[in-house]
């Protein structure tokens, strides 16, 4: 160990022997737990619509959280409750959350639209989204079995201009109408 | 001051962590599991209870409730609207159970301190090397004549269960044209946007089923939680229905009932006979914590905030809306939150380790109409020995959002409730 670092947290120790004002970080289960109200234990959420964190990469947790506390990224309360947080402890939740579980949703879907969303996946999804939206380390949250509401909201806001949109999937989403971006958000739902 | 790296400051955390656990008291030294008793199966006890079991197996852990079922307050106001079932906001304590914890539906009578030994109407007696009392709320008598009986006929539904019942069942009884009087109490109480969300529920039920009717707020206070928020959808939605009158109009709002009367009787005098009166008396810590003399002259638990433990007994710990949080508010989020912060220092406690530094969050969620939710939140830190909001954080929801975001509000809080309830007494 270098001597200067050593000193430095010799120092550091001493200081904090007289203060109790200086204190360590909360754990990353102590942040993390707080978000269960609304996220679920564990992360895994019984919906309706607050998605799953479970499982989500923790380099995609901590991108969505940047931009929720800069207003880049579309929320009625995430913004709110991002903001509460610095960068380290947001770190911490990311890898408390990237090493839980994702469990997926059991929800009432339309089995019509989930083969035409399957059809529609392969053409203009597939090659970003690899697993049917599954994989957590394809720069995105994880789609597959994700509640259907959150899937809903997430592209509204995608094609209403309130999030931006990778190049690639802005060319096909553009394409698509309604009707088959609801069967493509009911396709990920249904992923068991 | 210099910028500790992350790395540094967890060794330096843990280098003084080890300091402490010399100078610290050995609680329950040698031998025996450790054992945790729990006062009160509500929302927070039951979180404190699974949490517990969650960071530590060894623990044993029993909570103590004299009911069979918990119903939460929150939501409780859409069973009085018709929009959800009594059932639905109901919940038994079969998942904690599946956690290992020991539940005893048993009445506590008594806390002995200094025995460390909790003691029940049932004639049990438990010891403990930490307990944890979450009573919840016991009312005030502010408001003359409204005695037991009266809560029969006046019903003020701010314990769920029965008392919604009652109060839902006079709300589908009244005629069209009828008028429903609610007396929301003053501060510090449970759940402070509630009042307010119950007169929007009541008066959605209304405008659908009997439009001629009336919702008269006669209140204590002359402002309120989310008022900004409340009072655009009060002319938003209700216009016609609902009525706002401040304490400064009334001379202090309802001072006194007669209940088989019917009337209700504000500070200047006036007499109001509404077709159904909902009177929400001030409020203080349940009875358990007056009892076991947890109280100060408040009426509520000082607690050290770090770990929630009283300050006045030690070993003993109190959390929800007994406890005195500000500015955490007396919620059911700030209670699950607490009562995480709780399980984890009592844990550490029990093993002989320094508790950790806590953090929570409070997120309460209001639904004015079928679709528009308005919420509040914040997240809170541990700062010169207090909670505190971390600045820059939480906030309201804007006046300005757009219908589908407020309809978005609406499903978040669905899921919120499935969510939290979940994570107290789920398996």
């Amino acid at each position: 160990m270098p001597a200067k670092k050593s000193l430095a947290m010799l120092l550091s120790s001493i200081l904090m022997l007289g203060s109790t004002q200086l204190m360590a970080a909360p754990s990353a289960s102590m942040l993390a737990n707080t978000c269960a109200g609304c996220h679920g234990t564990d992360g895994a959420s019984m919906g309706p619509a607050t998605p799953t964190i479970a499982g989500m990469s923790a380099e995609y947790f901590r991108t969505v959280m940047k931009e929720y506390q800069e207003d880049d990224r579309a929320s009625t309360i995430m913004g709110r409750i991002a903001r509460g947080y610095t960068e380290a402890e947001i770190a911490l939740m990311a890898d408390y959350y990237a090493g839980k579980k994702f469990i997926r949703a059991k929800q009432n879907l339309d089995s019509g639209k989930v083969a035409a969303g399957a059809k529609l996946f392969d053409k203009n999804c597939s090659k970003c989204h690899d697993e049917f939206g599954g994989l957590p380390d394809d720069d995105s949250g994880i789609l597959a079995g994700q509640w259907l509401p959150y899937l809903q909201y997430a592209i509204a806001d995608f094609r209403a201009g309130h999030r931006d949109m990778p190049k690639k999937m802005k060319k096909k989403v553009t394409k698509l109408n309604d009707a088959e971006i609801e069967a493509i958000m009911q396709f990920y739902a249904s992923q068991k | 001051m210099k910028q500790i790296k992350r790395r540094d400051f967890i060794k330096i955390a843990g280098a003084t962590a080890a300091v402490s656990a010399i100078g610290f008291p050995a609680i329950a030294a040698a031998g025996g599991k450790k054992q945790v008793v729990i006062v009160g199966g509500g929302t927070g006890g039951a979180t404190a209870a699974k949490y517990i079991r969650r960071a530590d197996p060894s623990v044993e852990v029993t909570l103590i409730e004299p009911n069979e079922h918990y119903y939460t307050c929150y939501m409780s106001n859409e069973v009085l609207s018709g929009h959800r079932s009594l059932d639905s906001i109901k919940f038994g304590y079969d998942g904690l159970r599946k956690h290992g914890v020991t539940v005893v539906h048993d009445m506590v009578t008594a806390i002995d301190a200094k025995g460390h030994k909790v003691t029940t109407k049932g004639g049990k007696s438990f010891s403990y090397d930490r307990c944890i009392v979450a009573p919840g709320i016991s009312f005030k008598d502010n408001i003359a004549g409204y005695d037991e009986a009266a809560h029969e006929l006046m019903p003020h539904a701010w314990k769920a269960g029965n008392q919604t019942k009652i109060l839902h069942g006079q709300i589908e009884a009244m005629k069209d044209g009828g008028t429903v009087l609610i007396a929301p109490p003053p501060n510090p109480f449970r759940c402070p946007p509630g009042p307010y969300e119950r007169a929007c529920q009541i008066a959605s039920y209304l405008k659908k089923s009997k439009p001629k009717s009336k919702v008269l707020i006669i209140d204590s206070k002359d402002k309120f939680s989310k008022k900004g928020l409340f009072t655009q959808a009060f002319e938003r939605h209700y216009k016609d229905i609902i009525e706002w009158v401040p304490a400064k109009d009334t001379g202090g709002g309802i001072k006194s009932v007669d209940a088989k009367a019917g009337t209700a009787t504000t500070g200047s005098g006036d007499v109001h006979k509404a077709d159904v009166t909902n009177i929400i008396p001030a409020q203080v810590a349940g009875k358990i914590a007056h009892t076991a003399g947890l109280t100060n002259e408040s009426g509520w638990c000082p607690v050290d905030h770090k770990t929630f433990e009283s300050t006045i007994h030690k070993d003993i710990h109190v959390i929800g809306d007994a406890a005195i949080q500000k500015p955490l508010p007396k919620s059911g989020y700030a209670a699950n939150s607490e009562a995480k912060v709780t399980a984890a220092a009592v844990v550490d406690l029990v093993n002989g380790r320094e508790p950790g530094t806590p953090s929570w969050v409070n997120t309460c969620y209001s639904i004015v109409a079928p679709d528009d939710g308005i919420s509040v939140a914040m997240v809170y830190n541990f700062v010169d020995g207090k909670v505190a909001k971390v600045k820059g954080s939480g906030g309201l929801t804007s006046k300005d959002s757009s219908p589908a975001e407020r309809a978005r509000e609406v499903q978040f809080a669905y899921s919120w409730y499935n969510n939290i309830t979940n994570d107290a007494f789920g398996g």
